[in-house]
């Protein structure tokens, strides 16, 4: 067999391959150019840029819980204008793919950044940030709201050439109506999800363990909730749409993608391992073999619901 | 640059019911780790506990005169230092480092005054080592809650150093706080050139850079937050950092520290 073809199509962008750091997990990347080749990797989604610099919330700010963690990180930020004088020179010269996680207060702070960023050299694609459970203004609050995914996604498609990506929250009814509210409005693909709100609290103290209060859960925890979110969209939308949620292997990669993801984000299992990028890569270059899968790309959506076959068990 | 080592257990010492030392074949880490750098270990490939936990390195370990491993001081307080108190000779650790920025060691004239508060010991074995072989004399204030949670006196007296303990209950040294005879020493001190090093808790790291202030001396403190990944991804461990005199921005302690310049934490922002 051939070398499998790993590359996949997000809108008009071609990626090398579907692994994609997902953002709030990656720092701007450049923090770990030094323990991966960032040019392997499908893309970089960097940390969550405002205009302006952010100071984030007090410690504690992280928690780990059963097999995940909580956030409230409270998008601690250099702004965009500083992200694009000392990161993106840096990430140009490693050539990593770079998709840049926009966060707005207003609707028109994402059309402010937009507008920067498409003038930015290096800028592969702008998701939108319209899920960070952990900031009281803005964000989320267009994530929670129909028309208002409806119209950032509008606003921000009408003003950049670069492919648009609203990052999705579980913290909705029904997700997928989200999903088609982002193609309805022009989206060249959706991903989801971003953390689920929750929270935890330390039974000696009674006080919360985040200094938020509130947070967000990732990890492997969040997997099976995800898988269902994302095969839900991808039912509903024809756009492509990227999946995460605990991602920690290659097979829950695999997964993702069976369920209908056209590529998929990796954040808190980075955090586990630094080096996992190479390891999922081989992973699935592994099951195209035992599967004979020519391309990637044909693992998107191919989960089998007809009935079982009745197998012999060999005793 | 860090690697990341599945590094063999070569023995577990356990120093009393709560505190070991463990012993790890990681000598890649060991040969390049610098005084207060630090590594992120995690034991077994499951989710409980799901991530990494930041831990200075203890002793570099020789054996017939070439680097065998590095080893960690661990007190039992969460469920990773239960595992590392439990581990045995053979398991296997994961071990990412070398991480963060060291102490800056001082030469003579210069004196150097490590400052440790119970588990806080972990960085000044390796920096003793360092300032010795640079001549430096050293002593150490240690301070714990009683006797039984002082280690390795011996192990520092035999190189040198000049011990000054203290303990919560008075059974051994000064009864109280390790600041105290600190503060003591510092007022006898005149004109003399020394350099403070702290680690411990953060009220402890605090008083030192405080006392240090006010007696116009250098001091560094390695600071010890929840750290989610120790390189930079995360932003969840970050220290307060002064800025002019009244404000002040979150730096991460992975990166920017774990050791800082004490006089630039903006203590009272905690």
């Amino acid at each position: 067999m051939n070398t499998p073809d790993l590359s996949v199509q997000i809108g008009p962008l071609t990626l090398k391959n579907p692994i994609i750091a997902a953002s709030g997990c990656f720092g701007y990347g450049v923090e770990y150019a030094d323990v991966v080749d960032l040019s392997l990797l499908g893309a970089v989604a960097v940390k969550g840029l405002f205009l302006a610099e952010r100071e984030g919330h007090p410690p504690e700010r992280i928690v780990e819980t059963p097999a995940g963690m909580l956030n409230a990180i409270g998008l601690q930020g250099i702004g965009v204008h500083r992200f694009i004088r000392e990161k993106l020179p840096e990430l140009r010269d490693r050539r990593a793919t770079v998709v840049v996680n926009i966060c707005g207060s207003t609707l028109d702070e994402y059309v402010a950044l937009a507008r920067i960023l498409s003038d930015a050299e290096g800028v592969a694609a702008l998701e939108l940030n319209i899920s960070c459970p952990n900031i009281k203004e803005g964000g989320i609050t267009f994530g929670c709201s129909l028309t208002g995914t409806y119209d950032v996604v509008s606003a921000v498609k009408k003003v950049t050439p670069l492919p648009v990506i609203p990052k999705l929250t579980p913290n909705v009814t029904d997700v997928a109506s989200f999903a088609r509210a982002s193609e309805d409005a022009g989206a060249d693909a959706v991903s989801l999800v971003n953390t689920f709100l929750a929270m935890a609290i330390d039974v000696e103290t009674r006080r919360p363990k985040l200094s938020n209060i509130v947070g967000g859960l990732s990890g492997p925890a969040i997997r099976p909730i995800a898988v269902r979110m994302v095969y839900e969209c991808c039912r509903t939308v024809k756009i492509p749409v990227i999946g995460m949620g605990g991602i920690a292997s290659a097979t829950d990669a695999v997964e993702f993608m069976i369920a209908g993801a056209n590529a998929v984000q990796v954040g808190t299992a980075n955090f586990v391992d630094p080096f996992i990028w190479r390891t999922l890569l081989d992973g699935v270059r592994d099951y195209m073999e035992r599967h004979e899968i020519a391309r990637v790309a044909d693992i998107t959506g191919t989960i089998d619901t007809t009935a079982r076959e009745k197998e012999w068990i060999s005793s | 640059m860090p690697v990341d080592v599945e590094a063999r257990v070569i023995r577990n010492t356990r120093l009393s019911s709560d505190y070991n030392v463990i012993a790890l074949a990681a000598p890649e880490i060991a040969a390049a780790t610098a005084p207060g750098q630090f590594v992120m270990v995690k034991l077994g490939r499951g989710s409980t506990p799901l991530l990494r936990r930041p831990f200075s390195v203890f002793e570099v370990l020789h054996t017939n005169g070439h680097i065998e491993g590095l080893s960690l001081l661990s007190k039992r307080v969460g469920v990773t230092t239960q595992m590392l108190f439990d581990a045995v000779e053979g398991d296997v650790v994961s071990c990412l480092g070398p991480l963060g920025k060291p102490y800056s060691p001082v030469d003579p004239p210069s004196d150097a005054w490590l400052v440790a508060g119970g588990v806080g010991l972990a960085p000044f074995a390796t920096l003793t080592e360092l300032l010795r072989a640079r001549g430096t004399t050293v002593t150490l204030f240690y301070g714990a809650r009683s006797a039984r949670d002082l280690f390795y006196l011996d192990w520092f007296r035999d190189r040198g150093v000049q011990l000054v303990l203290a303990t919560e209950d008075g059974t051994l040294g000064d009864r109280g706080r390790v600041t105290q005879p600190l503060e003591r020493r510092l007022q006898d001190a005149g004109d003399r050139d020394v350099m403070i090093y702290a680690c411990g808790p953060e009220p402890m790291l605090e008083a030192v850079a405080r006392v240090a202030a006010t007696h116009r001396r250098r001091c560094e403190v390695s600071v010890e937050r929840v750290m989610g990944c120790g390189l930079g991804g995360c932003y969840s461990c970050v220290i307060p950092i002064r800025d002019g005199p009244t404000g002040h921005h979150y730096v991460r302690s992975c990166l920017g520290g774990p050791v800082f310049d004490g006089d630039r934490i903006a203590w009272e922002a905690h």
